[in-house]
């Protein structure tokens, strides 16, 4: 009740900063707000299915690039057509790459889905038809104004909050959780656990997708780095600094990491030795994560 | 395709393949053996680099720089792997992906801080600055045949120590069973933290050996990062035998793939290891169960 009462709030003061009308808050938290989306959404094939992915940025990257393909190359615009065509890009992308990574399993399918983000990666920064390594702008935005477009995110985020925690609740998500413990058994219970596998895999790929959407409507420009390993790493690192396994644990990830690097910037240029040094602390003093400081509150 | 074209592109494609493997044994082995998932490799392989141009500066010669950047590459292997390697034995996949992409962001770092965002040459030794000919119209410089032939001399006596000695055997015990070879009264931490080092000398090595071919530049080490991925999956984790026809695969797809399909060529070796992993999950020469 007090966990609600404390995701109530925030959520609540998140949605007030719009009122504000500030330009750097709206901007920041913005993004801020998107990286909570990424990393939840991961966190429900890292934290809660015991997958670890590192094909992240993909899905994310190539919505965005979708979006922009679209608005360029045809002139579609419009939110109600290019949202569902580019998450379903990016949907079916997981289902593509998804279906092949989890051929393999434990380390194997981390470096599967290495792999094929960088692939994906080597396909945009190679080709000059698709902006090359400099990127593209997004000529005209589907929201548009920053106000309506921080409204936009912070409705995504609640939503897919709600969503995901609906569907960690639902017999599917134990089923998922039942695979991170003991998939052997799970299999011998008669799940079809690959397919279960996948289709988590999905989902998270096509709310990943949300993200890149997001992003891209937020900042009118996508490049190739947004699709790279070391963006699906940082997914990683949020899910982890946060605490895999609960829903606001990497949400909370998100906000302070975005923090960190924009403040970490003005006082210094190594502000990447920072975030290190932090991951590297996390990982050896805290494995639970922030949220593992939270003794007893639900964890979805 | 000229045949003396088609001649370039093969040895080419073998040499940058022996690189590879210098690279992605060192991968494979620390995790066969280890079980320790090291994205950091790549890291290595760029501070050897580094080392060489920094080196090769003061001395004035390349060789002279290799033959002192070796030790160099063993020391940072032991402390890094005392400081860093040895908290994640006990440890799940993530916390070494994590731990170890921390290690890479703080090379980095270290690399901006030291030497700064530019392109730097390293000069070829005199003695090794000319080129042979190759058929009728094409060259081949000779430091691309001594790199291929330190490579190839390299996996040889690994090979050597690995099949004849008792190092070797206990690190063959090690890849198999971890556990059996500590319950045997093997010391496995110095085991452990002699094949790492030894890890992280080979991609120094490699490094040292390619930067006077592809010049030395911040995050070089994150695309032989990758490919050593792709090699260990399509050979086969802790297969060394996997990690040297994986390579040369990985080396010739990619050499080919720039003359055949320019534009396309970095994501050929993608699709062969995607094409491999349909066929064979746990690659070309791995376990038929997963061990660990």
């Amino acid at each position: 009740m007090r966990q609600r009462l404390v995701l109530l709030v925030a959520a609540a003061a998140l949605g007030a900063v719009a009122l504000t009308g500030d330009r750097f808050w709206l901007q920041f938290l913005g993004k801020a707000m998107i990286g909570c989306i990424l990393a939840i959404s991961l966190d429900l094939l890292v934290g809660f299915t015991g997958l670890v992915s590192l094909a992240h940025s993909a899905f994310f990257g190539l919505a965005a690039y979708v979006l922009t393909g679209l608005t360029n190359g045809i002139g579609l615009t419009n939110p109600a057509a290019t949202l569902p065509i580019s998450v379903a890009c990016a949907a079916f992308a997981a289902l593509i790459i998804g279906w092949l990574s989890l051929r393999a399993t434990g380390v194997y399918f981390i470096m599967v889905t290495l792999a094929f983000t960088q692939m994906l990666f080597y396909v945009f920064n190679d080709s000059a038809a698709l902006g090359g390594s400099d990127g593209l702008y997004v000529q005209s935005r589907p929201v548009e104004g920053r106000m309506a477009a921080y409204v936009v995110i912070w409705a995504a985020l609640l939503l897919v909050y709600l969503l995901l925690s609906r569907v960690l609740r639902a017999p599917f998500g134990r089923v998922l959780e039942g695979i991170r413990g003991n998939e052997q058994r799970m299999r011998s219970l008669g799940y079809p656990t690959r397919r279960y596998k996948l289709a988590a895999f999905v989902v998270a790929g096509a709310v990943a997708g949300l993200a890149g959407y997001l992003d891209a409507t937020l900042y009118g420009f996508v490049n190739p780095a947004q699709l790279g390993w070391r963006q699906s790493g940082l997914v990683l690192v949020t899910v982890l600094l946060g605490g895999r396994g609960t829903l606001y644990g990497p949400a909370l990830g998100a906000l302070l990491l975005a923090f960190i690097e924009h403040y970490g910037a003005r006082v210094t240029d190594h502000w990447n030795a920072l975030i290190a040094a932090l991951v590297i602390a996390v990982v050896l003093f805290l494995p639970r994560g922030l949220a593992g400081l939270v003794q007893g509150a639900p964890r979805v | 395709m000229s045949l003396s074209l088609f001649a370039l592109q093969v040895v080419n494609g073998v040499e940058y393949g022996l690189l590879l493997f210098l690279v992605a044994s060192g991968l494979t082995l620390v995790f066969g053996v280890l079980g320790v998932l090291n994205f950091a490799h790549g890291s290595f392989y760029m501070l050897g680099a580094y080392l060489a141009f920094w080196l090769s500066q003061r001395t004035g010669s390349l060789l002279l720089a290799i033959l002192v950047g070796l030790p160099v590459m063993v020391v940072i292997g032991l402390v890094v792997e005392r400081l860093a390697i040895a908290r994640l034995y006990a440890r799940d996949h993530l916390s070494q992906v994590l731990l170890t992409y921390g290690l890479v962001l703080l090379f980095n770092e270290l690399q901006r801080g030291l030497f700064g965002n530019d392109v730097h040459g390293v000069a070829t030794p005199k003695a090794l600055a000319w080129t042979m000919p190759l058929g009728e119209a094409q060259t081949w410089p000779a430091w691309r045949a001594f790199t291929a032939l330190a490579c190839i001399c390299v996996a040889a006596g690994m090979r050597q120590v690995i099949l004849k000695t008792r190092f070797g055997m206990r690190v063959r015990a090690g890849a198999s069973n971890a556990e059996m070879v500590e319950a045997l009264g093997i010391d496995v931490r110095k085991l452990f933290a002699t094949l790492f080092s030894a890890g992280t000398a080979l991609a120094g090595f490699a490094g040292m050996l390619a930067a006077p071919l592809t010049t030395v530049y911040p995050g070089m080490g994150e695309g032989v990062l990758i490919l050593s991925f792709v090699v260990v999956v399509i050979g086969g984790i802790g297969s060394i035998k996997g990690a040297f026809v994986g390579a040369l695969l990985v080396g010739l797809a990619d050499t080919f793939g720039k003359v055949l399909l320019p534009g396309f060529a970095s994501a050929m070796v993608y699709a062969v290891m995607a094409a491999v992993l349909l066929w064979r999950p746990r690659g070309l020469l791995g376990p038929a169960f997963e061990g660990r």
